[in-house]
């Protein structure tokens, strides 16, 4: 088709550029153009959260936004958050206090969680709450996403302490 | 040796077996987005499918026309029933007994049923295409109620009729109607009938547990690969009964068992809605048969609200009897099952309204009757178990309602009434009067705890004041006391009165000791996120004395696991579990014979200890479960085969019951109708505790579809068949702000019939959950003369209720 456009992403530190349907939306990029399929798919109309990624420094659902509108931009996926032999804290918080069961919303999850503590790195109970309510989750009841994302921050915050 | 320096404490905890809350080996995959869902399964060549459906719920399909459709550059089929029917495949089987229509066969019987599907190069092109295709529909008279449906002149199911003047019989016994599926009845009617005409007090009410779904994070969707050069199909997909699957597939396509290759990859929640065939999985198929290359189909969230797997949709008419003292004499129950425009509801054979018969609860009643009438109407098929077992649910939400209407009837404190009627200990097993025979329980000893737990005088005389306060205009809150105590019956179960397609319930577990001394085990079941990678290999661990950290768990793949019948019904502890401590036992019998001749003793001169066979009274000669595992495959031992192996299929003898007591605090805004949960405590007995930390994940994740299904989660029609609640903004699902925190607690009452006294948590808090959070709605209103008013309590009905009772001024 002729009505392609030519899109530059940054996508987990590394560029990619090709042309694209304008109509693309930015879930399909990632996860059927560039195989990085740790966001999923679980509503398409911005419910869900099981999409979200962090699109300069914003987190964003992105069933929801079209590969054009993310020109240029910087993305993180989750499979830039951590890597196998440096998990981030978050990753190692969930597994810790079983903040996940099937796993489906659990990419997201974290992505989200990510951008919550680095926008607010004390959070109450209530502000985790309130932060993550664009994440469904069917499985875990949120208690132990929410033991997970304060004890992450516990953490987070005593290594800062420990640094200085 | 390092041995001598570990204690049999230190060597019980090394294995993290049974009790242990070990971490989940799932999670490192998931947490790093390395999960491997349907959706992410990408091969060479593939084409995606996607359907045309009807946007009426009653209308004769006139014609379909695909011209322009087929015109469109990288659409490569347009597939109609026409296309199906040379095959056989225009219509299936559903697992009550039923049939199903994959597409369109002359007619639609619920909006958004399948009328054609589009493959294309891509689901862009796919979603295009589908919108091309022109059908010509000729609008039906809709009946989206079950009474009206069983008085209409309108006939759903034609396909049904037969030829003569009287109607054929149904899978389950004679229909009175067109539209009636089948009439199940259990119980001794003329004796209920006596009971309660000669009771002190009976209470009579309508339960209605309204049509929900399922709904998981993943929808529902299939990866098919026909190869035509060696002719294999492999099919991908969401199923929680992959075996099932493999066998219904080779029965339907014609095509050889052992040719057919089911995988379940990793699972985004099921819940019932993936136990199910559904038409997508079938075109995905014939598609790819047809086009020799791999065809995708996975539907989005609409689709998967409006068409796959309704659960619930039960009208209850209760009567119960009691002396005056509270004593109860019989239950009587007559249930109008709204089951869609096909029975496709997922019980096993003999049970059409599956274990619908476990209503008498948790109560020592002496008499009992139950009917239940299925109906077609104008609305999706499904009718699965949303966590639970079997319409387990609608059972437990009906007797606990029924209970809190006679207390309301005997002017009795609900918990009291409850207290009095429970099945004693000592009663154990205990045959209930429609015909299961409970394997145990401790009823009294739960109660009371979860009453002292939460202070139960306390809150009734909290909310004692709280009425006085209300009526004197000094609050506007009223404070509800929700309780439960619940008994499930799961783990299907028996192959004697329970099978799917005539397939029997067993389940399986085939174990591998490497020499090394570590294992994999493959079951017939498999994980939606439950954890058995993790909990099976406690299981394992416990039985052969090898750590679980040293075990493999493989499930879900049909080339390689054992045949079992799937995940559902919380049946994989019960059964798969108790499948996998047989096989184990197997393995250590087989131990036991290579330790002895290792060791110079007769094989009764040994005994297994934790994680070595030791000589009887001399503990300082034993031979590890490691050392075993490498004899087994380096030494010749005389009459013993090399290798260490072992397979079972484990039939277990009866179900288990497990149970629990639920309660819930809520405080409820008379003017606004919105709630708050204050407290929730919830005492689950599952048996012997395999992973605490797993259990208590399952339970506060029941509790929360619990509180979405009580509060706000409903499949509303109008009276055309539209689906009103086809999304997520429609579709109650409680994000983290609307949830609470549970409070969890727990008794062991171990099944006596399950090898490691097992007996299943996952479905119990959406069993308990319900009636917990409904009772406490009703219980807040009960001062105000409220015996019964329907589900889900969303704010709008609860401001209604508290407006028909008077209380807006
Ligand atoms: S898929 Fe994007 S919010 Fe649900
Ligand atoms: S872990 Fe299954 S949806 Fe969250």
């Amino acid at each position: 088709m002729s009505n392609k456009m030519h899109i530059k992403l940054n996508v987990n530190g590394e560029d990619h550029e090709f042309l694209a349907e304008p109509r693309e939306l930015l879930i399909h990029t990632l996860r059927e153009r560039l195989n990085l399929t740790g966001p999923h798919v679980g509503c398409e109309t911005s419910h869900c959260g099981a999409c979200t990624v962090t699109i300069d420094g914003k987190s964003v659902k992105s069933c929801t936004m079209f590969v054009a509108q993310a020109n240029g931009a910087e993305v993180t996926t989750i499979e830039g958050i951590g890597s196998p032999d440096a998990l981030h804290v978050l990753q190692e918080s969930f597994r810790e206090h079983h903040g996940l069961q099937c796993g489906f919303c659990t990419p997201g999850m974290i992505t989200r969680a990510s951008k919550l503590l680095e926008e607010n790195p004390n959070p109450t109970e209530e502000e985790v709450r309130f932060g993550m309510a664009g994440n469904l989750c069917r499985c875990t009841g949120y208690q132990n996403i929410v033991k997970s994302i304060l004890a992450a921050a516990a953490e987070l915050n005593a290594v800062k302490e420990a640094a200085q | 040796m390092k041995d001598e320096v570990q204690t049999r404490e230190d060597r019980v905890a090394g294995l993290k077996g049974l009790g242990c809350s070990r971490k989940r080996v799932e999670d490192a995959r998931f947490t790093q987005g390395k999960g491997n869902y349907v959706d992410d399964i990408k091969l060479p060549g593939m084409l995606h499918g996607d359907f045309v459906r009807s946007p009426y719920a009653h209308a004769r399909v006139v014609s379909i026309n695909a011209e322009a459709a087929l015109a469109l550059d990288g659409v490569v089929a347009v597939i109609t029933a026409k296309d199906l029917e040379p095959l056989g495949l225009h219509w299936m089987p559903t697992l009550a007994g039923d049939k199903q229509m994959v597409l369109a066969d002359g007619k639609v019987l619920f909006q958004g049923q399948e009328v054609a599907f589009v493959v294309a190069k891509d689901r862009y092109v796919a979603a295009d295409a589908v919108e091309l295709v022109e059908v010509e529909y000729e609008e039906l008279p809709v009946l989206t109620d079950p009474f009206e449906a069983l008085k209409s002149d309108v006939v759903l199911r034609e396909d049904l009729l037969g030829d003569g003047d009287t109607l054929p019989d149904g899978a389950h016994g004679p229909r009175n109607h067109p539209n009636h599926i089948f009439t199940w009845e259990v119980g001794d009617k003329d004796a209920t009938e006596q009971v309660l005409s000669e009771a002190d007090v009976v209470a009579e009410e309508m339960v209605y547990y309204h049509r929900t779904h399922p709904c998981p994070l993943e929808t529902c969707g299939s990866v098919a690969s026909m190869d035509k050069v060696n002719g294999k199909l492999t099919l991908y997909g969401t199923f929680q009964a992959p075996h099932a699957i493999r066998t219904v597939v080779s029965l339907i396509s014609g095509i050889e068992e052992h040719n057919i290759r089911v995988i379940s990859p990793d699972i985004g929640g099921g819940f019932g809605n993936k136990v199910g065939a559904y038409a997508g999985y079938v075109c995905s198929v014939v598609a790819s048969i047809v086009t020799g290359v791999p065809v995708k189909w996975v539907e989005d969230r609409m689709e998967n609200l409006m068409t796959t797997a309704f659960a619930r949709d039960y009208w209850m008419k209760g009567k119960i009897s009691a002396t005056k003292d509270g004593k109860i004499t019989g239950l009587w129950c007559h249930t109008t099952a709204d089951h869609g425009g096909f029975d496709a509801c997922a019980d096993p054979t003999k049970f059409p309204a599956g274990f619908m018969n476990i209503c008498t609860g948790s109560y020592d009643i002496p008499t009992a009757f139950l009917s239940v009438d299925g109906v077609y109407t104008n609305k999706a098929p499904g009718g699965v178990a949303y966590r639970c077992s079997f319409r387990v649910t609608e059972a437990a939400y009906f007797i606990e309602r029924m209970i809190e209407v006679l207390a309301i009837e005997l002017n009795m404190d609900a918990a009291e009434l409850r207290r009095i009627n429970f099945i004693r200990k000592d009663q154990f097993p205990y045959q209930s009067a429609l015909g299961w025979e409970y394997d145990s329980g401790d009823y009294h000893t739960a109660w009371d705890k979860a009453l002292e737990s939460v202070g139960y005088e306390a809150l009734r005389a909290e909310q004692a004041q709280r009425v006085e306060d209300f009526k004197a205009g000094k609050t506007r809150k009223l404070l509800g006391i929700g309780l439960t105590h619940f008994t499930e019956i799961v783990g299907a179960g028996p192959v004697k009165n329970c099978d799917i397609l005539g397939l029997g319930m067993f389940d399986s577990c085939e174990i591998r000791i490497h020499p090394t001394g570590s294992a994999i085990a493959r079951l017939g079941t498999i994980s939606q996120g439950q954890g058995h990678a993790t909990t099976f290999a406690q299981i394992l661990a416990s039985e052969i004395g090898l750590p679980a950290d040293s075990i493999t768990i493989e499930e879900g793949d049909t080339d390689t696991a054992p045949y079992g019948l799937g995940t559902y019904g919380s049946r994989s502890t019960p059964v798969a579990g108790a499948a996998t401590a047989m096989a184990g036992r197997k393995i250590r019998a087989k131990a036991q014979m290579i330790a002895a001749y290792l060791l110079e003793v007769h094989d009764n001169d040994v005994e297994f200890d934790v994680d070595r066979f030791v000589v009887k009274g001399a503990p300082e000669r034993f031979k590890t479960m490691k050392e075993i595992a490498f004899a087994a495959y380096n030494q010749a031992i005389p009459g013993i085969e090399p290798g260490l192996e072992a397979v079972s299929y484990y039939d277990p003898p009866n179900m288990t019951y497990p149970f629990g007591a639920y309660i819930c605090v809520m405080e409820i805004d008379v003017d606004t109708g919105e709630h708050e949960i204050r407290q929730f405590y919830a005492l689950d007995d599952c048996g012997t505790r395999i992973n605490p930390m797993i259990i208590e994940g399952q339970v506060h994740g029941g509790l929360t579809e619990a509180l979405a299904i009580a509060m706000g989660q409903e499949i509303a029609y109008d009276e055309l068949g539209n689906v009103k609640t086809g999304t997520l903004m429609d579709f109650f699902l409680p994000t983290a702000w609307e949830t609470p925190n549970y409070t969890t607690d727990h008794t062991e009452t171990p099944s006596p019939h399950h090898p490691i006294g097992a007996k299943g948590v996952g479905e119990s808090p959406n069993v308990g959950g319900v009636p917990a959070f409904s009772n406490a709605v009703h219980d807040a209103f009960r001062a105000f003369g409220l015996r019964q008013s329907h589900m889900p309590h969303d704010h709008w009905r609860i401001w209604k209720t508290a407006n028909d009772l008077g209380l807006h001024g």
